[in-house]
């Protein structure tokens, strides 16, 4: 079903990733030995019930977290010889990040949420850049609003926006219609394809959403913690 | 990432920040710190200017040379500043005849600007109310003291011969500003118009005359003369300072500034409360910013460094508006104070405004960034996981930090080492019983919500529920409603004490050189004045010779206090108990058993001026006879007390020899005074000094600093009102959060709101109580030990500190939160997501 640990060219790999987290009756693996690996431009969804460990496979694929044991590459990168600030400077270069819950900025302006990855790269054209971006996500005429102005679908194209104006090679999605409503969450899963299709990054989504589980190249259940057959 | 984008970064995010509550607060809270300590620094620069200019007034001038012979006008010409003024005065004692009547009297004459400091006082009748005068007398006429008057019997517009003329006197002279300064001045004055001096013929060579150049002026040409003077020694002038002169008013200026500088450390210490609370707030407000910055690629330097940059823009805003209110602050107490600060008085140095900003960096060093320091580490986990956070420092980093920047502070602001620790270890344990206190109170109201209604049961819920915050909380409140305490209810204590120290019927006559064969009839008589219990106090003149073997000729003393001691005779005396205005603060007082020994008791000022600690050995030249002693204990004198003091106290029978005099002071009413000159003629060997004046001089001086001090404690006030709103910031998310989870389950505003109103009532309720307990505790203190003062809590402190902060905190508390508890729920809860 997928590549080798050694297969070269893989946008993502991970092997023997386990994730092993204290709890009041003793160490608790949330994560057991999940192998993956992503080619570059192919669309991946974890599905699994809630619970099943997909935000924590998220996390560690994206660096966000450490495993316990296994390993992770992004684009050939090992993130286990990375320390934080490295990790932080890789995911600055090759990861792009939509979430449930937006996590968009609330002291900034859709515009400044957007130019923030590009600031953070050292990007001169960050305004020019995010403008369009928005204005690609059918924001154009919302710059200046903060996102408490926005409604939660048009807040999750901000996210979108700011996802993609890096230009990403690698796209990490956890549950980014979750906090929507069935036809809102549809156009929005709707423009996220398509700006991946049209920024040709890989895409890694998490999801409860079959229908948006479908639309992907592959789909990998998890549950309690083990990738199920 | 490179500096520059980091600052850009920081500042464009700035002005957004400082609209946000929890940044404003930081700002606030160093802004008022800053403010408090500018408005005091400024002002204390000019009022002890003022003060000091006042102490002038002892010698009419800020600089005096007194000689034996007429001192040429050209004298001290190389150091002469258009700006300086100068006048003489002219002094000696003669007998002034009326008829067949005749006085003893001190002849002061002068010429015109005298007095350059301070104003002498006139009354049209003996003993009659007196009023400032700007003149001299005019040629011809002479200005005679109530007691020479009463005795020749005279009258104004009366004539008296004076020498070779006849005079015309013409007002009653009531006081002198100079009247203190030299011998002849404790007979009974007159003062003349120095032109009128040849046609007496009385000053001829060999007759006993001083003869006093006076100069005044700005700063620098007064320390001009100095420095002339210093490189010009002339044995045969004796230069006089105000620094010299009145310890009863160095005591008051002392106790005056200490008070100030207490009231803005309290404004300082409480804005430092206000400073944690919101840097706590305002750090936990970043953590989801920065776990997306770096989820976004944002390195551990660069979130640091924005928080850093932004918090030092803060830092600088604040000392920016601090300094500018501070100075806005000055100039109204200059005009509350207008009638009292002279006019061309120093203009405040800039000195005040280093002090604040390195006190602000202090509070910023060691409140601020303890909570911002741990923010680098934020995992960047957070963004998918909300119960991530970052790790907790170290453990007793925060503490430290905290502790190191409390004694900085302090330092800053007291500059005694030795009342820093103490003040530090005060601070300290008044925190940690706080803290303990607290955390046994929130844990007891845990026991009593079952017993109440639904909105208190949620009330009291949350004060255990939140543990740790609450205890904060409660010592914050507890802490600032302490301070506030001390100032409200403490200080007008301390201050009623102290004035009722120089109260009416504090002592204003001194009678000395009373020989030991007169005390009795003396006692008889002065009781018949109506002071009965006057305490004789012995008194023996001697020279200290050398300190630990060495001769004081050879060592050098800093002050010119300390060279004063080293060359004149100094009075001293003996005692078997320690005067009622004078607390040992080192060493030992002596028993019976120690009587004879060898020992001596210094006073602060002696110990500070001839650099002495306990065990110092000191040899004195008593009437010839030597004698060496051990510093067995330090004494802080309370001179304002106007009783008889002494630098020097001897334990009992170890100057039996030695031939002394008594000394006494008491009150006489106005109605008592004129039997002082039939004392004077009973007893011709004593000697009054009349100290209303300087009494005068020291209420001034109280009721200024009283005035002031009020007015610093309205920054105090300010800080307090800060530390509050740092409160219900640090939980309003929370609170925000529930209250909107209780409405959504069917729970009226109003329950809502009286749970809020009912958990901050409880805080405000226990926070007074600590705050009561904690001010007269400190009040005790700072009375004792600071002040030399008795203190006895009043009983309003209690029931002002439960009302009040039960008021103070539950109603604000209440009021401030009322905001979050309106939001509509679903708004809210949208907020969280
Ligand atoms: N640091 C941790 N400490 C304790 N338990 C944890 C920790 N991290 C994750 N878990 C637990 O591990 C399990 C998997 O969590 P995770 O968030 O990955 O699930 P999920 O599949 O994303 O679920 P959902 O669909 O509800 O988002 C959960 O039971 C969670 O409570
Ligand atoms: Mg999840």
């Amino acid at each position: 079903m997928y590549p080798g640990p050694s297969g070269a060219g893989l946008a993502l790999e991970a092997s023997g990733l386990t994730k092993t987290v204290d709890s009041p009756s003793g160490p608790l693996t949330i994560l057991a030995d999940v192998d993956l690996g992503v080619r570059a431009g192919e669309t991946v969804a974890i599905v699994g019930p809630s619970g099943a460990g997909k935000s924590t496979l998220l996390a560690l694929l994206a660096g966000l977290d450490t495993p316990t044991r296994g390993r992770v590459a992004i684009a050939g990168t090992d993130l286990g010889r990375l320390d934080e600030d490295g990790r932080a400077a890789l995911r600055g270069r090759q990861v792009g990040f939509v979430f449930q819950s937006f996590q968009l900025i609330p002291s900034l302006t859709a515009l400044e949420n957007v130019m923030l990855p590009l600031e953070l790269a050292g990007d001169p054209n960050a305004r020019v850049a995010a403008t369009a971006a928005l204005t690609e996500v059918g924001l154009g005429a919302r710059l200046a609003h903060y996102p408490r102005q926005l409604s939660g679908g048009e807040q999750q194209r901000v996210a979108i926006a700011r996802a993609f104006v890096t230009r990403p090679p690698l796209l990490f999605a956890d549950e980014p219609t979750g906090n929507l409503d069935g036809a809102t969450g549809r156009r929005i899963a709707q423009l996220l394809f398509e700006r991946n299709r049209a920024a040709g990054s890989t895409l890694v989504l998490v999801t409860h959403d079959r229908e948006l589980a479908a639309r992907c190249d592959r789909i990998v259940a998890l549950d309690a913690g083990r990738v199920a057959g | 990432m490179k500096p520059l984008p980091m600052l850009r970064f920081a500042l464009r995010g700035l002005w957004r920040e400082l609209r946000s509550g929890e940044a404003l607060v930081l700002f606030g809270a160093l802004a008022v710190a800053v403010a408090s300590m500018t408005a005091v620094g400024f002002f204390a620069s000019r009022v002890s200017a003022g003060v000091a200019r006042e102490a002038t007034q002892v010698l009419a001038a800020d600089l005096r040379i007194d000689s034996a012979n007429p001192i040429p006008a050209g004298e001290l010409a190389p150091a002469r500043n258009d700006r300086l003024r100068r006048a003489e005065e002219i002094s000696f004692p003669t007998a002034l005849f009326h008829g067949d009547r005749s006085q003893l009297v001190a002849v002061n004459a002068v010429t015109p600007g005298y007095p350059l400091r301070g104003r002498v006082r006139v009354a049209a009748v003996p003993y009659g109310p007196a009023g400032a005068i700007a003149t001299i007398p005019a040629r011809g006429t002479v200005w005679l003291d109530s007691r020479t008057a009463t005795a020749l019997g005279l009258r104004p517009g009366a004539s008296v011969r004076l020498g070779a003329t006849r005079l015309r006197f013409t007002r009653v002279l009531a006081f002198r500003p100079d009247q203190s300064v030299g011998l002849v001045s404790l007979a009974p004055a007159l003062l003349m118009n120095a032109a009128d001096l040849p046609a007496t013929a009385l000053v001829q060579p060999g007759s006993r005359v001083t003869y006093a150049a006076l100069f005044a002026g700005p700063p620098a040409a007064v320390a001009a003369v100095r420095a002339y003077l210093r490189a010009h020694p002339d044995p045969a002038l004796r230069v006089r300072e105000a620094a010299e002169n009145s310890r009863e008013l160095g005591s008051a200026i002392e106790r005056a500034s200490r008070f100030l500088n207490l009231a803005s450390l309290a404004a300082v210490l409480l804005a430092a409360v206000g400073v944690a609370m919101s840097a706590r707030r305002w750090a936990g407000r970043r953590i989801d910013g920065v776990a997306l910055m770096k989820c976004l690629g944002a390195t551990q330097r660069f979130v640091l460094g924005v928080a850093l940059a932004e918090l030092g823009a803060i830092g600088a805003l604040a000392l920016l508006a601090g300094t500018l209110a501070g100075a806005i602050a000055e100039s109204g107490i200059a005009w509350l104070l207008r009638s009292l600060i002279e006019r061309d008085l120093p203009a405040a140095s800039a000195r005040p405004i280093a002090v604040a900003a390195a006190t602000e960096l202090a509070m910023l060093l060691g409140f601020a960034l303890p909570p911002l320091m741990p923010l680098k580490r934020t995992p960047p986990l957070r963004v998918l996981r909300r119960d991530v956070a970052p790790p907790r420092l170290r453990h007793g980093v925060a503490p430290g930090l905290a502790l190191a920047a409390l004694f900085a502070i302090l330092w800053l602001m007291v500059r005694d080492t030795a009342l820093v620790v103490d003040l530090a270890a005060g601070i300290a344990v008044v925190g940690a019983a706080l803290a303990a206190a607290g955390f046994a109170l929130v844990r007891l109201t845990r026991r009593f919500r079952g017993g109440v209604g639904v909105a208190w049961r949620y009330g009291l819920a949350n004060v255990s529920r939140r543990g740790i915050a609450s205890v904060l909380q409660v010592v914050a409140f507890g802490l600032g409603l302490m301070i506030l305490l001390l100032l409200a209810v403490v200080r007008g204590d301390l201050m009623r004490e102290w004035r009722a120290s120089v109260g009416a019927r504090a002592p204003n006559e001194f009678l000395i050189n009373i020989r030991p064969q007169d005390a009795p009839a003396l006692r008889r008589a002065l009781a018949a004045l109506g002071a009965p219990d006057a305490p004789m106090v012995p008194v023996i003149r001697a020279r200290i010779t050398a300190i630990d073997a060495r001769p004081v000729a050879s060592l050098h003393f800093a002050s010119a206090r300390g060279r004063a001691f080293a060359q004149r005779e100094q009075n001293l005396t003996w005692s078997a108990d320690p005067m009622p205005d004078n607390r040992v603060i080192a060493g030992r007082w002596w028993g019976p058993a120690d009587y004879g020994k060898p020992w001596v008791s210094i006073s602060t000022e002696y110990r500070d001026a001839m650099h002495l600690k306990l065990g110092d050995s000191i040899s004195f030249d008593v009437a010839g006879e030597p004698l060496t002693v051990r510093v067995a204990s330090i004494r802080r004198v309370r001179w304002d007390s106007f009783r008889p003091n002494f630098f020097l106290v001897f334990p009992p029978r170890l100057l039996d020899g030695a031939a002394g005099t008594l000394i006494t002071s008491v009150y006489l009413g106005p109605r008592a005074r004129p039997g002082l000159a039939e004392l004077a003629r009973r007893f011709p060997t004593i000697t009054v000094i009349d100290v209303d004046a300087i009494l005068a001089q020291v209420r001034t001086i109280i009721d200024r600093a009283s005035l002031a001090v009020q007015y610093v404690s309205l920054f105090t006030l300010a800080a307090g009102v800060i530390v509050l709103l740092a409160a219900v910031q640090a939980t309003r998310d929370e609170r925000r959060h529930e209250s909107a989870i209780l409405r959504t389950l069917g729970a009226s505003r109003f329950t809502v709101l009286s749970g809020v109103a009912a958990e901050f009532a409880a805080l405000g309720l226990l926070s007074g109580l600590l705050g009561a307990a904690g001010a007269a505790g400190t009040g005790w203190w700072v009375a004792h030990h600071l002040f030399a003062l008795r203190y006895a809590p009043d009983p309003k402190l209690w029931w002002l500190g439960i009302l009040g902060g039960t008021g103070l905190v539950g109603v604000s508390g209440t009021l401030a939160a009322r905001r979050v508890v309106g939001t509509p729920p679903a708004q809210s809860l949208r907020a969280e997501a």
